[in-house]
């Protein structure tokens, strides 16, 4: 066999493995997608003393697929008036935007897809393709309530992207690395374990800033469904507004991963847990990840449950006068004190 | 070998992206056979809470959201700006931080100056 056959099958084979590891990434974000639906409905119903589904399946478990399967035969409506190739694509990018970033999340100590040297700024970047999709939608679907929207929603996610980009500054000064398993593998070795410590400032700026990044409530202002019926993706309907739906959820689940990457230490627990309880080491790391994951997007639905909504111009003066102000700051207090140490 | 560099770990990211995008047009393609299509004229309307919409849908708007896009450019050039500087900043040392500080003073005066003109009120 000549050398330049055997580099190709060795490149198939790696193109294989890589194939099958997103293939399973793919599945159980979408799983995990279907099981947050649920999962934040029961959440939200217990808190409001209901039940939540439970008409499909035992204690409505099979509710999402139901869900599913219903919008997937739904009439996909197209607006006369509507860009109509723009207004086709714009679900897609807006998902597959969000879908991206689940290649650069290291799950466990090896299984990370894309392992980038420049992970976190691809995960701040793919947030910038997300406004895209957003954009795209609320223009080209040429209604009100979509256009108000799409301007809302992009304002609202782009003023929220530089108080979250700051907020990371801190913790790329401590681990002093942009690569994200990198930054798990610092912590770790780090005497606070796990950076939420250390950076408590920049941990609630960032979930200040990651709740409003998705739209969620209390900032959920572009889907504000009493004056803007359901913002920029109104005109949508059938599996183009599942589409939308299951990238809202893929970002949540990211944010709520780099909140677990960046400052509460990813798959790893700090010296202090691993000391006194020896044996926990045999737990394997994808399921403190995915506990910590858990816990971050239950925070999601329990402040959805409980905080209303703000006003446009308190959102934004949220963002722009009182975040950007203590991040900046933060990064210069992380400075001075890495300085001084 | 300089010039001959690939970036190998993109890779992957090339295919999930292609994959992703697959996953949504081949999910709404295959769909097209099972779902129904009786369009007619009023439910092919723009939404217009069940009245027939008036006026044009791309009139102009709030002035706000061009500069908030504008002050947005301003300070996420600036923040790419410090990210490789957090990043060696512990094999630059205090000469790094000083630089830092006045390049952070620098842009805390043109964010004042940006709040004194009032371009982060809503109202």
């Amino acid at each position: 066999m000549t050398p330049e056959i055997d580099a190709l099958i060795k490149f198939g084979i790696n193109v294989l493995i890589i194939i099958i590891k997103i293939a399973v990434v793919l599945g159980v974000g979408l799983l995990h997608v279907a099981y947050a639906t649920y999962f934040e409905r029961k959440v939200i119903g217990h808190m409001q003393v209901r039940l939540g589904p439970m008409r499909v399946g035992p204690h409505g478990l099979l509710q999402p697929f139901a869900d599913g399967l219903k919008l997937f035969f739904k009439e996909d409506i197209l607006p006369d008036k509507a860009d109509k190739p723009v207004f086709y694509l714009a679900p897609v990018i807006f998902m597959a935007a969000a879908m991206v970033n689940l290649s650069v999340i290291p799950f466990a100590s090896n299984f990370v897809i894309a392992n980038l040297n420049v992970g976190l700024l691809f995960v701040l970047a793919m947030a910038g393709i997300g406004v895209y999709g957003i954009f795209i939608s609320g223009w080209a679907s040429n209604s009100k309530y979509a256009f108000i929207g799409g301007l809302r929603s992009s304002a609202q996610v782009i003023s929220y992207e530089i108080a979250m980009g700051l907020s990371l500054v801190g913790v790329m000064i401590m681990a002093g690395s942009l690569n994200l398993t990198d930054i798990v593998r610092a912590q770790q070795e780090s005497i606070y374990g796990m950076y939420a410590i250390p950076q408590i400032v920049a941990f609630i700026v960032f979930t200040i800033a990651a709740v409003a990044e998705t739209n969620r409530t209390p900032f959920d202002l572009p889907e504000a469904e009493s004056e803007l019926v359901a913002g920029y993706f109104t005109e949508y309907s059938g599996f183009r507004f599942a589409l939308f739906f299951l990238g809202e959820y893929i970002a949540m689940f990211i944010m709520a991963s780099m909140a677990t990457v960046c400052f509460l230490g990813g798959w790893t627990l700090p010296w202090y847990i691993t000391e006194v309880i020896p044996f926990i080491n045999y737990v394997p790391g994808i399921v403190w990840f995915l506990m910590k994951v858990y816990a971050f997007i239950f925070f999601y639905y329990w402040i959805r449950a409980t905080v209303p909504r703000y006003r446009y111009d308190q959102l934004m003066k949220i963002g722009w006068k009182i975040l950007i102000p203590i991040a900046l700051a933060n990064i210069l207090v992380t400075g001075l004190v890495k300085i001084l140490i | 070998m300089p010039g001959t560099y690939l970036p190998s770990e993109y890779l992957p990211v090339l295919i999930f992206i292609m994959i992703a995008t697959a996953f949504g047009l081949g999910a709404l393609l295959i769909g097209m056979i099972f779902r129904l299509k009786r369009p007619y004229y009023e439910k092919l309307m723009p939404y217009e809470s069940g009245i027939t919409p008036t006026g044009e849908t791309r009139t102009r708007f709030a002035i706000r959201f061009y500069i908030i896009a504008m002050l947005f450019v301003v300070f996420d050039v600036e923040a790419i700006f410090i990210y490789p500087w957090a990043v060696v900043f512990d094999k630059i040392g205090i000469y790094a931080f000083i630089e830092m500080v006045i390049f952070i003073v620098i842009l805390f005066i043109g964010y004042i100056y940006a709040w004194k003109k009032e371009a982060f009120q809503w109202d």
